[in-house]
């Protein structure tokens, strides 16, 4: 096995009575790289992804996460990744040193590590003021810098991004993005769904899923000069009109 | 008009879409009305009993098997000494224990005079109670037939008249109670939840800020859950007539539209539970942990009204399945009209009216 | 086991920051335990009486005065016409009608019996039956003073009926107080309750708001997630039985015979059995509202068929099948035996040993169907 290859994927399948939510889909993902997972919303994004980080069961198929089949170690998987759902997941009701707390906690992290961890991630969020409040206060956009940073604090190899950009503001946007290539550069893997697509080209590559099938995956560079086009968002127009 | 036509619509979609409630709603009620008519009763049958037998004559065995042959007592065990009689109740089957003296008949010849000891686990007071009288009336009874040679002088004989109910059934007191019950609680709790359901995932703003009145927005809300009460309710009285036989003595138009005005005004409290809570959480607590016991107690469903001490008296005033449980009953058990029932009905239309009222109020304040 | 301790933590936190349920978990079951225990009685007291007397001889009122002095009636009032009465009784207003004939007085001397109507309103059978009861005991009191007046005035006492006393002797409770049998037991529903609202509503919930699915990407064990969840329940459980039997003593003055390591013993596997079926009942529904009906529809059964309002054994044969998987029913009488009759661990042991299954096949199969991967 390529060491190199943390994600590795071969014709994943996943089936909901009679309608294939992700047919056969076969990409790898190489370690340390910004993957971009693009589609149109109800493409198969979000649920190839969770057959990948182990929560749903693919109905056929072959895939292996950090080196750990998701068919017979979804387990082990999850040690090695983090995840942000689109959805904020967070507990409102808790405070921002609680969240992380609660968070590393579960994840196995000793107490002096959790401390460690809450003073540096607070710090470099810039949320010292806010610490002691309630998540369920703060703006979308602070609870989404939160939520990847906790994402990352048992410092997983991979980390899986639900399109964590929905409903910000274009600051925040750039502010989320400055994290997720912090993260790329101290050698953590970053798959990330998005439909934005000026955000697709911020990815090392990209997969372009349409119906279920990845219809394109290459740089975004190479991806614009095969369809001579001059943007990412003319690449999937022309892909999603077929 | 059209638009709020429209939002009905979605409001009965939502639910005819969720079958698993859509199972509930209906499955449930079904189910318990035909699970308590058959098993609730306070009718006491059958009590374990066991005896301690200090004669053993003929006279004792000629008690004892006048006591197993009633329907009341089942004789569980025999004991031979007093001291026995702590560890039986203790183990918790037998709830009486008879006692009879030391040479029984021979008192009984002597004397024209014997005692029995009928010794009760008054941990149920009820039970021993009525334990105590069955044992007297069957003791009663057995007198009359020994006694028939002697002389009765001056005798009264009460002539009793059980009226609305002539075969004591006590399905005919508890299938209106798990009526009210059902409907009381299925209403008030599906309105509550499915408001503050809007409110928590935050479509509550939205339909607010359309242009629907909030009125408009509540009264569509509610709407489908009207229906599906009504639904409801000519099930439970379709059972209770076909399966429990209670008789409709009086109009069942009249049934039906207090059935209506009850279920309005649960539906009212289940809105104003709404508007006091902010999650769905709170709003399920409130009215099920609020409601369900007091409904339960201070409706005269079990327990009757006028045994209560004053204050719970005047407190279950405000219970509002009290009154329409003492209209189902006048209705269908003694056939009354509106003229007897008009004072109830009033009330319950106050009720509602006050709910309805309050929660309007809150609504405002909360949107200025 | 650190990683169970971090979530309960985080539970506790949640539900002590919840202003809104505070009041609603812990002060008004104990409003209930207070108020509703009064309410739970089967005396049949207050009666509301009227009569019709046709008569108007010194024997009627002499019968009428009986009633009157009677703890048990409330003497309402003196009706002219039957039709008034039955009226009265159609409105509510009265619930026995004693109706004395006319010449009953002198029926009685010439005839030496007669006939009364007594008229009683059955809705509630079982009242009914007290009602007559009483009723028959006020008249063959009469009866008696008729006769002992009769063997007196004759002066020759005529053959003298033979007689069994029955004595009675109501144990465990002497002056039948309804409280001593009915707040053990309400303080059972409302712990049951609270305990099952409160878990089956929890992990359904985060479901809802979607934190479910960021606990299920990390590697904690099915088991220690659902300890973690139940543990602070079991613990608001215990806290409110400890708060309930303080008030049952301080207030309502009730015996606690038994032991009451015995009592905490047996509670604490019995509120397992409930955080079992409320997790089950969470796992199995998608929305809080589902989880809420289901949780409803067995509390109305468990409560009603418990044997804490109405007997076990009268129930038809199917029906007391049905008890034997509620819970409610064994603590119900668990509580009652311990802390009204002093019964020990061997006596309430096959109680014990079956809540203990119970617990066991409840919480694994709450274990078993929450499903991390779906």
């Amino acid at each position: 096995m390529n060491t190199n290859k943390v994600i590795q994927v071969k014709e994943l399948t996943k089936v909901f009575g009679d309608f294939t939510a992700v047919n056969a889909i076969t990409f790898d993902v190489e370690k340390g790289e910004i993957f971009g997972f693009l589609g149109a919303n109800g493409a198969g994004k979000t649920t190839a992804m969770k057959m990948l980080i182990g929560i749903s069961n693919p109905t056929s198929g072959k895939a292996t996460v950090a080196g750990f089949d998701v068919f017979t170690n979804a387990e082990d998987i999850k040690k090695n990744i983090g995840y942000m759902s689109q959805k904020f997941a967070l507990y409102d009701d808790l405070t921002v040193k609680e969240n992380i707390t609660f968070f590393g906690g579960i994840y196995g992290l000793s107490r002096k590590r959790i401390k460690e961890k809450a003073a540096i991630l607070i710090k470099e969020l810039g949320l010292e003021n806010v610490a002691n409040k309630l998540v369920g206060s703060l703006p979308l956009g602070w609870k989404q810098k939160l939520s990847f940073s906790v994402s990352l604090i048992h410092d997983p190899k991979i980390v899986f991004l639900d399109e964590p950009t929905g409903g910000v503001d274009p600051i925040t946007r750039r502010q989320f993005w400055e994290l997720i290539y912090k993260a790329s550069h101290q050698g953590i893997t970053v798959f990330v769904t998005t439909h934005y697509m000026d955000e697709a080209e911020y990815c090392d590559r990209v997969s372009i899923m349409v119906n279920g099938k990845i219809e394109a995956l290459d740089t975004p560079k190479k991806l614009k000069e095969q369809f001579k086009v001059d943007t990412m968002n003319d690449v999937f127009l022309k892909l999603a009109r077929g | 008009m059209k638009r709020f036509i429209g939002f009905i619509k979605k409001e009965f979609y939502h639910i005819f879409r969720d079958r698993r409630s859509l199972f509930i709603l209906f499955g449930m009620p079904i189910a318990q009305i035909l699970l308590f008519g058959f098993a609730i009763t306070n009718e006491i049958n059958n009590v374990d009993i066991a005896i301690l037998d200090h004669s053993k004559d003929a006279t004792t065995k000629e008690i004892i098997n006048k006591m197993a042959s009633s329907k009341y007592f089942s004789i569980h065990q025999f004991i031979e000494k007093e001291s026995d009689i702590e560890a039986v109740f203790k183990k918790g089957k037998v709830k009486a224990v008879l006692n009879f003296e030391k040479g029984f008949s021979e008192n009984l010849i002597k004397e024209n005079y014997a005692n029995i000891q009928v010794i009760t686990d008054a941990t149920d007071p009820n039970t021993a109670n009525t334990i105590s009288n069955y044992v007297n009336a069957i003791l009663q009874n057995y007198l009359k037939e020994q006694n028939k040679s002697s002389v009765q002088v001056y005798q009264i004989v009460p002539q009793t008249h059980m009226v609305y109910n002539p075969e004591l059934k006590s399905v005919y007191m508890f299938v209106p109670g798990v009526m009210t019950i059902i409907l009381m609680l299925v209403s008030a709790m599906m309105t509550s939840i499915s408001i503050t359901r809007e409110k928590e995932l935050g479509t509550m703003e939205i339909l607010l800020v359309s242009p629907l009145k909030p009125i408009q927005v509540i009264v569509g809300k509610v709407f489908p859950y009207i229906f599906l009460s009504i639904i409801n309710a000519i099930v439970i009285i379709v059972l209770s007539i076909f399966i429990f036989k209670m008789p409709v003595q009086g109009s069942l138009f009249l049934l039906g539209m207090e059935s209506v005005l009850f279920i309005i005004t649960a539906l009212a409290l289940g809105i104003l539970i709404s508007t006091i809570s902010a999650t769905q959480q709170t709003a399920m607590m409130i009215s099920l942990m609020g409601l369900m016991l007091p409904v339960i107690l201070l409706s005269g469903f079990i327990f009757p009204i006028t045994s209560m001490p004053l204050p719970l008296q005047i407190i279950s005033n405000i219970i509002p399945a009290k009154w329409f449980i003492i209209i189902i009953k006048g209705i269908m058990l003694k056939g009354v009209g509106l003229q007897y029932v008009w004072k109830e009905t009033l009330i319950l239309l106050g009720m509602a009216v006050f709910f309805i009222g309050l929660s309007v109020k809150k609504y405002k304040i909360r949107l200025e | 086991m650190k990683t169970i301790l971090y979530i309960i933590q985080k539970e506790f936190k949640q539900i002590f920051r919840n202003k809104g349920m505070l009041p609603i978990i812990f002060v008004l079951p104990l409003i209930q335990l207070i108020i509703l225990s009064n309410a739970a009685t089967f005396d049949v007291k207050n009666i509301k009486f009227g009569y019709v007397d046709h008569d108007h001889s010194s024997t009627s009122r002499e019968l009428i005065e009986k009633f009157s002095a009677s703890t048990y009636f409330n003497v309402h009032t003196d009706f002219p016409s039957e039709k008034l009465a039955s009226q009265a009784m159609l409105n509510g207003e009265v619930d026995v009608v004693l109706e004395i004939p006319a010449y009953f007085e002198r029926d009685l001397q010439k005839e030496k019996h007669n006939n009364l109507g007594v008229t009683i309103n059955a809705i509630d059978g079982a009242a009914a039956g007290v009602e007559n009861v009483y009723v028959t005991q006020i008249i063959q009191n009469f009866n008696k003073n008729l006769l002992v007046d009769l063997i007196q005035s004759s002066g020759s006492p005529k053959i003298q009926p033979i007689n069994i006393v029955t004595i009675p002797s109501f144990w465990y409770n002497e002056t039948l107080n309804y409280k001593t049998f009915m707040v053990p037991g309400i303080l059972v529903l409302l712990v049951t309750m609270i305990t099952l609202f409160l878990s089956g509503m929890n992990i359904v919930r985060e479901k809802e708001i979607g934190t479910l699915e960021q606990i299920n990407v990390t590697p904690i064990k099915k088991s220690q997630f659902i300890i973690g969840k139940l543990f602070p329940f079991w613990v608001i459980g215990l806290g409110l039985l400890t708060v309930g039997l303080t008030i049952a003593k301080l207030i309502f003055n009730i015996p606690i015979i038994g032991s009451l390591p015995l009592m905490y013993l047996y509670t604490s596997i019995y509120i397992l059995v409930i955080l079992g079926i409320g997790l089950f009942i969470s796992n199995f529904t998608d929305t809080q509202q589902q989880a809420m009906f289901i949780a409803w529809f067995f509390t109305v059964i468990f409560i009603l068929m418990s044997g804490l309002f109405t007997p076990i054994e009268s129930m038809p044969k199917w029906a007391q099948i049905i008890t034997e998987f509620n819970p409610i029913k064994y603590f119900v009488q668990v509580m009652r035996m311990v802390m009204l009759k002093g019964s020990g661990f061997m006596d309430i042991l096959p109680l014990l040993l079956k809540t203990l299954f119970y617990a066991i096949v409840m919480n694994g199969l709450a274990i078993w169907s929450y499903k991390k991967t779906n």
